[in-house]
């Protein structure tokens, strides 16, 4: 147990995960989803930038007189992973914005009634189309 | 250096290229003809791979002429191969089957964009196949899976949207269960590339991290391979999303969703570590038969046939993991196998369900009664595939339940060889509704009389229906590919 | 001509029989005249191999290897020819009853009837030549999809119901139980082939009875077209097809088909000694005994004329399965000839019933009284089919139950004896009484404007009937054929 303070980095990423991925569940807003999602996202950005910090580490640049540098790969990874993160939220955006359009609703309740309903109805038409045929 | 030495980048860098000149173009037409063209060269230089990969050996490339593991290796051995074949001969065939109906379904100021997504999909694709590169697969997997969202959200349903909106939600915590597994990994060993993860693992496969790597991997390839129960997002998705798409992805992303964890498990982990020490076998057997078993009895009960399909899919994944489950080297031989056969079956009934939403607009079963004298060819190539989903010879199908059923029977586990047969009379049942409708009832009063497909679209369609016999009986290619496979990767371990 | 060219004929004839039917679609006397003439050279091709062919060389045709060591190949032995003959001489008398059949009773689509004919044909064929368990498979299943369209050729709700009821049990007992039981077989011997004697050797004493037991059972309850209750359900389904179809297919070549299979697993998969002394196979002549009993005392009870002739198939079909079972020479030989006797004599029965239902319109057992006075030839004939499936001479049946009989009695079990011959007295019951009835019973409403059926059907059915006498006199060639299969 003597480790965990050492870990704290972990657990600050453990809680925003967390934190995100309950939003994105509990969440009936599309947009809000998102959000979520987005938190979920970041914290494994800050998970990697954490896990580049070696201890006594120096920025890994070149210096005189230094000899433990930082890893800069996690860092640069990272990088690719928040262009791809944004593009993911733009992604979403778009689409809520294109939802929003269709339905005239981002809530999750309202969409899923308005397709059962629609479901409904084509059901009957089908029901209705078989009793013809097979009268 | 030669042409022919940069064929590892060639197959991908290529439709990656020419989705931006896509949108340069900028117009319909012209775009049509280069996406196939880019499809078509793409095609050629996997067939090229295929032929150089050395037995038992991998081609390996060197990105920017930087060594590994400093730099980004391609990696091409007989597995990345044979997937490069199957995404690429899929794509093409889709190309060209597209231009019709891309015309029909997507709305005009759209098409240059919807080419250009498709393109980034696909080279995603490839990308993931290619690379030798742990994080490599988590870029090319966010650039495919990106450009699928798109692709589905044009689908003329409003429904597309929403189905899109969810998968993006599922496989974006996918990807990034993904991202944490790789990111453990490198903690352990501070390598991306693929050979050296390989090589450093075993010595600290009983630490935590690596186990916890392990775990997040595992939810995050099952996520994106729609395994049961992770499959939520899969069957609206391929329901709306325009005719071309469904089957492009069907045929392609979840194979590739496969080859991801045939690759980090059995390769990475080592078959050993992963099938022995982790109880990662009898995890995927179980779910395997679950998925099987529910998912073919809803199939059954579905009125959209691309619904239905979509749940044929899912149980055909089951099969697939199935075959992982058994732990054997036949029953890997069998899920490999399957994920070749899988793709031409899936292949060829979406294209033709594509041809009928062109003629018809709907891919509601109602609509469906009597095509079979309006549509033969059509028709004829659902059947075809549907024989095949059920595993008659001889058609692909049949092959694939052979090696499944022998490698169950293998390990001496006959209830799961009977669990295999008895989806695949499932798979009669859903199939032969389809069939009935078609041949047997006659087209509701007033009904819309549709001619048969345009020559175009039948063309690739009966050529995926003529792959799906002729792999069925000329099964070198297959069955002797997926052998080699299957031994490298239990034999190898790392 | 040598065997092998021969078998590839037999093959390919019935498929380009099929394309010239489509072809010749719009004229139907060149159709008809295509499908008549390819028949009589099926079996003219057939007789050629019966003579040329060696079976102690025999010949062997590869067409494809899909996987090592498992390939679709043909080779000729001496059931299997057997098989082929009954099949290819049946197939154009069919043909000359069916053009009067359909013609007279104006069915649709006669050009898709033929074509899926000529298909399942040689789909047939395809199952009498194969060299091992595979090929036999991949045509059986071709034989149920072949049929399909003919079982739901009406079209109608019903029909449509049939044919699930069809598809549903042949297509599910093949890919459930005799697909496992051939992967399963493949997976101990690593052979699929067609060996005399048997493939699993050593392995008898090794495997031991219970996982040999297993496999038998999957095997002959696999091989649903065998119509071993409790799957029998599909045939009854299977009459809704017109007359010649349930003549041909469902008193002749799918359901031999089944129990040709089951001979075939019993001769050469496992080997008469092996099944003599696997315990699963009492059970299993147990099964078939009390089908012959139900199925007759089903069909007792059967108002509808076809409907009693499917299950007194069902009933027969279970003597061959039950002879297969007794694992001794005897009782393979009196399956393998009851096959004839009995195709011989039930297709003259659904000739006549078809016959009757043309001329007359009814299809009920009871409205058949007195009949014999305006249709005798039909009635004669329908006296002739009946007493060679009792039985009695001078009549082929009587040879074939005579094997049977002796089989049960070389294995001391009476009670299969005993069933055998009460089965023969209920066939006395519901089959002969129909013509007794016929011909001295006085018709409840007065004839009008009845004659006798076509004369195409006429010549067909006279020619089947003469059949059923032909064998009782000379059943050497037959014998003497199905004979090598134990040498």
């Amino acid at each position: 147990m003597s480790q965990l303070p050492g870990l704290y980095n972990n657990f600050i990423v453990i809680f925003l995960m967390m934190a995100g991925f309950y939003v994105v569940i509990s969440q009936g807003n599309l947009v809000k989803k998102l959000v979520g999602l987005s938190l979920f996202q970041t914290s494994v950005f800050i998970f990697y930038i954490s896990m580049g910090k070696i201890a006594d580490g120096h920025a890994p640049i070149l210096t005189e007189g230094v000899r433990i540098y930082s890893n800069p790969l996690p860092h640069v990874l990272i990088l690719t992973a928040i262009v791809v993160g944004v593009a993911t939220t733009a992604l979403g955006l778009a689409l809520v914005v294109r939802i929003q359009e269709a339905y005239g609703s981002v809530e999750e309740e309202s969409i899923q009634a308005q397709d059962d309903a629609a479901e409904r109805a084509h059901n009957d038409a089908d029901d209705a189309a078989r009793r013809s045929m097979d009268a | 250096m030669s042409l022919l030495a940069h064929l590892p980048v060639l197959v991908v860098i290529v439709p990656l290229m020419a989705a931006p000149l896509c949108v340069l173009v900028d117009r319909a037409q012209p775009v049509w003809l280069l996406a196939l063209g880019a499809a078509l060269l793409s095609f050629l230089c996997a067939i090229g791979l295929l032929l150089q990969v050395p037995e038992g050996g991998a081609i390996s490339y060197h990105l920017g002429g930087w060594e590994p593991p400093w730099g980004i290796e391609y990696r091409i051995d007989r597995l990345a191969a044979l997937m490069l074949l199957i995404v690429s001969a899929m794509a093409t065939l889709v190309m060209l089957f597209a231009r019709r109906s891309v015309e029909r379904e997507i709305p005009a100021e759209r098409v240059v964009l919807f080419y250009a997504a498709f393109l980034l999909a696909f080279a995603g694709l490839l990308g993931i196949v290619a690379t030798g590169d742990a994080f490599n697969v988590f870029v090319f997997l966010e650039i495919s899976s990106l450009a699928s969202y798109a692709l589905i959200s044009m689908g003329r349903d409003r429904r597309a949207l929403n189905a899109a909106f969810q998968y993006l939600i599922m496989g974006t915590i996918g990807a990034t269960f993904i991202l944490i597994g790789i990111g453990l990994l490198y903690m352990m060993t501070g390598t991306l590339n693929m050979q050296d993860l390989a090589a450093r693992l075993p010595e600290m496969a009983d630490t935590r991290t690596v186990r916890a790597g392990f775990a997040f991997l595992s939810v995050g390839i099952s996520l994106k391979l729609a395994l049961f129960p992770l499959h939520l997002w899969l069957p609206n998705a391929y329901a709306y999303a325009p005719s071309i798409v469904s089957a492009f992805l069907a045929a392609t992303a979840t194979k590739v969703a496969l080859y991801i964890m045939l690759r980090f498990m059995l390769d990475i982990f080592g078959a050993d570590f992963a099938l022995k020490q982790m109880p990662f076998d009898t995890i995927l057997l179980v779910l395997g038969i679950l998925g099987i078993l529910s998912a073919s009895l809803v199939a059954i009960y579905q009125t959209n046939v691309k619904r239905m399909l979509a749940y044929s899919s899912i149980a055909q994944i089951g099969y697939m993991v199935l075959g992982i489950g058994l732990a054997t080297t036949l029953g890997i031989t069998a899920s490999v196998l399957h994920l070749f056969n899988h793709a031409l079956m899936k292949g060829t009934l979406f294209l033709a369900l594509g041809a009928l939403a062109y003629r018809l607009g709907s891919v509601n079963l109602r609509d469906f009664a009597g095509l079979g004298w309006r549509m033969p060819w059509t028709m004829g190539a659902i059947v075809v595939g549907g024989l095949s989903l059920i595993g008659v010879p001889p058609t692909v199908g049949f092959i694939s339940k052979w090696y499944l059923v022998l490698a169950a029977l293998e390990r001496g586990w006959w209830p799961v060889a009977l669990v295999i047969l008895v989806g695949s009379l499932m798979a009669l049942i859903y199939v032969w509704r389809l069939v009935e409708v078609a041949y047997l009832r006659a087209p509701a009063e007033g009904a819309v009389v549709p001619r048969e497909a345009p020559l175009s679209m039948l063309v690739p369609i009966w050529l995926l229906a003529g792959a799906n016999i002729y792999f069925g009986v000329a099964t070198d290619l297959s069955v002797g590919s997926a052998r080699e496979i299957a031994q490298l990767l239990m034999g190898g371990g790392g | 001509m040598s065997a092998t060219l021969l078998m590839l004929l037999m093959l390919l004839l019935p498929l380009a029989t099929a394309l010239g039917v489509v072809v010749t679609g719009q004229s139907p006397n060149w159709r008809e005249t295509v499908t008549v003439v390819s028949g009589v050279l099926l079996f003219l091709l057939a007789a050629g191999l019966a003579m040329v062919v060696s079976f102690d060389e025999a010949p062997r045709l590869v067409l494809a290897e899909p996987v090592a060591g498992l390939a679709l190949a043909f080779s000729p032995e001496p059931l299997g020819v057997v098989f082929a003959l009954l099949a290819s001489f049946l197939w154009p008398v069919t043909s000359v009853y069916a053009i009067g059949y359909m013609r007279a009773h104006h069915e649709q689509n006669q050009t898709r009837f033929y074509t899926a004919f000529a298909l399942s044909i040689g789909a047939v064929m395809g199952i009498a030549l194969a060299a091992n368990m595979f090929t036999l498979f991949v045509f059986y299943e071709l034989l149920t999809v072949a049929t399909y369209p003919l079982v739901t050729h009406a079209g109608t709700a019903a029909a449509r119901r049939a044919g699930r009821v069809y598809l549903g049990l042949l297509m599910g007992t093949s890919i459930t139980f005799l697909l496992l039981a051939m992967i399963w077989t493949w997976h101990l011997t690593g052979t699929l082939e067609f060996t005399p004697g048997g493939v699993f050797g050593d392995l008898v004493g090794d495997v031991g009875g219970p996982v040999l037991g297993t496999l038998l059972v999957l095997y002959v309850i696999g091989t649903g077209k065998a119509a071993l209750m409790p799957f029998h359900r599909w045939l009854p389904a299977a009459m809704v097809a017109p007359t010649p179809v349930s003549a041909l297919l469902h008193a002749v070549a799918v359901v031999k088909a089944g129990v040709f299979t089951i001979l075939k697993v019993v001769v050469y998969l496992f080997g008469i000694d092996t099944v003599a002394k696997i315990a699963a196979a009492d059970w299993l002549a147990a099964l078939a005994a009390l089908t012959i009993l139900l199925g007759s005392l089903v069909a007792m009870t059967q108002d509808n004329l076809k409907a009693r002739l499917a299950y007194s198939t069902i009933s027969q079909l279970s003597y061959i399965v039950l002879g297969a079972m007794l694992g001794v020479a005897a009782g393979v030989v009196g399956g393998g000839m009851h096959m004839v006797m009995h195709g011989f004599g039930k297709i003259t029965l659904f000739f006549c019933a078809g016959a009757i239902l043309v001329a007359t319109h009814k299809t009920r057992v009871s409205e058949l009284d007195g009949l014999g006075r305006t249709m005798p030839w039909t009635m004669l004939a329908f006296l002739i089919g009946a007493l060679s499936i009792v039985g009695l001479p001078p009549f082929g049946g009587t040879w074939s139950k005579w094997w049977l009989v002796q089989g049960t009695l070389d294995t001391g079990a009476w009670m299969l004896t005993a069933v055998l011959l009460i089965s023969s007295l209920l066939n006395i019951l519901y089959l002969v009484v129909i013509p007794a009835r016929g011909f001295f019973v006085a018709p409840t409403t007065p004839a009008t404007g009845i004659r006798e059926a076509p004369w195409p059907s006429l010549l067909a059915i006279g020619i089947t009937a003469l059949g059923c006498i032909f064998l009782f006199f000379w059943p050497d060639a037959l014998f003497r054929m199905i004979d090598e299969v134990l040498q």
